[in-house]
């Protein structure tokens, strides 16, 4: 394993989270500005008996990727908007088989094409419903480079934890930023394990819901001869096509994540105790925002952040809180997109406290001097 | 008979060894218990492919717990669901890149994909045409009924030219694909049609197929009688076993350009094509592996 310290990009930094997290499955296709992470997998996977696999499309590596984590891969792709739209399909599947797997998306301005070279934050309500039906997913947001590789490595426990597809959403700026990388010494890391245990075998029930509601996880050649069905399906794993089996199975996939959302989700404060106003942001707009809230309480401003590290599910909690203490006039949210987590923001804070929108469409990373004059439109 | 099955599935949490087999059959072992009758129409030519499947896996001897079915979207693509062997029943026209990852991820595996030809040559198309390219070691068994059965008939890319479907109702306008040519022309090791009446032959290419290391490829011509015979008034089950009786003819020789399937002409049988290549996995070892851990 690779270890100490290293200049690389937040793309690299992915690959290297995945590799240290036990990885050995990587399937994608080449997209800008993600293109790295899968260079990175194409030279790191045989070094530690992994496989790494080009496929023909994003709707074939995403197939691929829950293929082989029913086989006991941990395994992961790697994209960008229009490839993050075509694996929306086996996104769904991935929720419905209940399958782990870490999808990184480094975002580029959008739709369609887009900005094929340039930042945008505008798929961050497609990370968490762009498949159809209802299902719930967890989404981190790194913010640099070393956080790309903690976040990654940590995205595979996740998605065993909870048999779930994870996201990793970082950009464009994040993924082609190069900074200092501390990879810890492999004895550090917690070694890593795919389950606790294996079931046992007599009487066991595929889709019977175990610890977390989440049913325990068994691999194809293990001898369990489940089916697994993207139907509508029992806890035999059954197709059942009737509205009592919709309700039972689409309510605990729901809840599996929602009702353990307080675990799931993840926040970084600064200066948060007096704020008036709360700045709330993530990956490469946090960046701009921290800037701007160190200049605003400089000049005596009771500015604070919120970086929300776990996008999905929302820290939704924690938002609430704050709108109910009386203290925070106002949300600035700031986000490259216009205004995807600012309606959440907004939701939650139930007309307590203002929400403002710091929203740029994307292209370029917005300035200091451009989030400065919302914030203190905010404290007026 | 029947009745108890029904009642036995309706049981549900009360199913006691559910992954035992279901009766006295000596081939139930390979079904999960409850799971027969199956969705197929009475005269369907798929419970005759999947008897011959599941007969191929007792005379060729696979371990079933090593032994995966993957299937797509369709009539074809129920049949994973009864199999009593790890199956995944995946999304439309995504069954052999899902099967791609089973088999790179766990290589023990023996992978099976079981599924129609709109899953695999339509929506699937692309898939099929790499994943031959690649020679990953899977085998793909396609049902080819001429039309999308589950959906209720519709033209598809194996319609032949007039046929008529619900979408095509004046008689069908495009080419159809030669599955056989198409799956030689992309990189198959193995390539083989029969029709559901050769239940032998059809067992037999399929044990070939899952013994062949690399990406074998199995056509089978199966009647639709309530979508696509019923509609082109080519008569009962029957009337379509004894047409396949009286119009197939076995060559082993033929190039498989010459093998297309016209509306109403006779069908080219046999094994098309059996040769070696490294696979994906002999590849990876010998031109990757060996150099990345220098």
């Amino acid at each position: 394993m690779l270890t100490g310290t290293h200049f690389m990009n937040g793309d690299e930094a992915c690959a290297e989270g995945a590799v240290a997290a036990g990885c050995t499955f990587f399937a994608g296709y080449p997209i800008t500005p993600a293109t790295e992470v899968a260079e990175r997998m194409s030279l790191r996977l045989p070094q530690v008996e992994g496989v790494y696999i080009q496929m023909e499309d994003e709707l074939a590596s995403m197939a691929a990727v829950v293929g082989a984590s029913c086989a006991g891969a941990r395994a992961m792709t790697a994209t960008s908007g229009p490839g993050f739209s075509l694996m929306m399909e086996n996104v769904g599947l991935a929720a419905m088989l209940e399958v782990p797997c870490v999808l990184v998306n480094i975002m580029r301005g959008g739709p369609s094409t887009g900005l094929p070279t340039l930042v945008g934050q505008q798929d961050v309500m497609q990370a968490r419903w762009g498949s159809h039906g209802d299902y719930e997913v967890i989404a981190l947001a790194p913010e640099s480079p070393q956080e790309s590789f903690e976040l990654t490595y940590d995205a595979f426990d996740l998605a065993d934890k909870y048999r779930s597809p994870v996201m990793i959403l970082s950009d464009e700026v994040v993924g082609h930023m190069t900074e200092k990388v501390l990879i810890p010494a492999a004895d550090s890391l917690a070694r890593p394990q795919r389950r606790k245990r294996k079931p046992a075998k007599s009487g066991f029930i595929p889709f019977a819901p175990g610890e977390n509601e989440v049913p325990p996880m068994v691999f194809a050649g293990e001898g369990y001869h489940i089916h697994a069905s993207g139907l509508t399906h029992d806890e035999y794993g059954y197709p059942v096509i009737t509205a009592e089996a919709q309700e039972r199975l689409v309510q605990r996939l729901m809840r599996k994540i929602r009702d353990r959302a307080d675990e799931i989700v993840r926040t970084e404060e600064l200066y948060i105790e007096d704020a008036e106003v709360v700045v709330v942001s993530y990956g490469c707009s946090a960046r701009t925002t921290r800037d701007v809230v160190e200049t605003a309480r400089q000049r005596g401003l009771k500015v604070g952040m919120l970086r929300l590290v776990t996008v999905w599910p929302f820290a939704e909690t924690r938002i609430r809180q704050l709108a109910q203490t009386g203290t925070v006039k106002a949300f600035v949210v700031a986000e490259i997109n216009s205004g995807q987590i600012a309606y959440e923001v907004e939701r939650c804070a139930e007309g307590r406290a203002q929400t403002l929108l710091a929203g740029f469409m994307g292209g370029r990373i917005f300035r200091p001097d451009e989030l400065l004059p919302i914030v203190e439109e905010a404290l007026r | 008979m029947i009745q108890k099955l029904v009642a036995l599935r309706e049981r549900g949490a009360e199913r006691s060894n559910w992954q035992k087999g279901h009766g006295d059959h000596p081939l139930d072992r390979y079904l999960k218990e409850g799971r027969i009758p199956h969705i197929w129409c009475s005269g369907c030519g798929i419970g005759i492919a999947f008897t011959a499947f599941v007969r191929a896996l007792d005379k060729g001897q696979y371990d079933c717990d090593k032994t995966a079915v993957v299937s797509g979207i369709g009539c074809s693509g129920r049949a994973a669901g009864y199999l009593n062997l790890d199956t995944y029943h995946t999304t439309h026209g995504r069954a052999i890149p899902f099967a791609t990852g089973l088999k790179l991820a766990n290589p023990q595996l023996k992978v099976v994909v079981f599924s129609g030809d709109g899953d695999l040559f339509a929506i699937g198309g692309n898939h099929i045409i790499h994943a031959a390219r690649r020679n990953v070691d899977i085998t793909v068994i396609c049902i080819n009924n001429f039309n999308y059965g589950m959906t209720g008939g519709q033209g598809g890319p194996t319609t032949p030219l007039e046929a008529r479907t619900t979408t095509t109702p004046y008689g069908c306008a495009e080419h159809p694909f030669n599955l056989i040519y198409m799956a030689k022309a992309a990189g198959a090791v193995y390539v083989a049609r029969w029709t559901v009446l050769h239940t032998y032959e059809m067992r037999d290419a399929m044990i070939e197929g899952m013994n062949k290391r690399g990406f074998s490829f199995i056509e089978v011509v199966s009647p639709c009688p309530t979508g696509y015979a019923r509609r082109n008034k080519l008569g009962s089950a029957l009337d379509l076993m004894r047409f396949y009786r009286d119009n197939s003819y076995l060559t082993d020789e033929l190039d498989p350009e010459n093998t297309a399937l016209p509306f109403k002409g006779r069908v080219a049988v046999g094994r098309f094509v059996d040769i070696e290549k490294p696979t994906f996995t002999d590849m990876w070892e010998s031109c990757v592996v060996s150099r990345a851990r220098k």
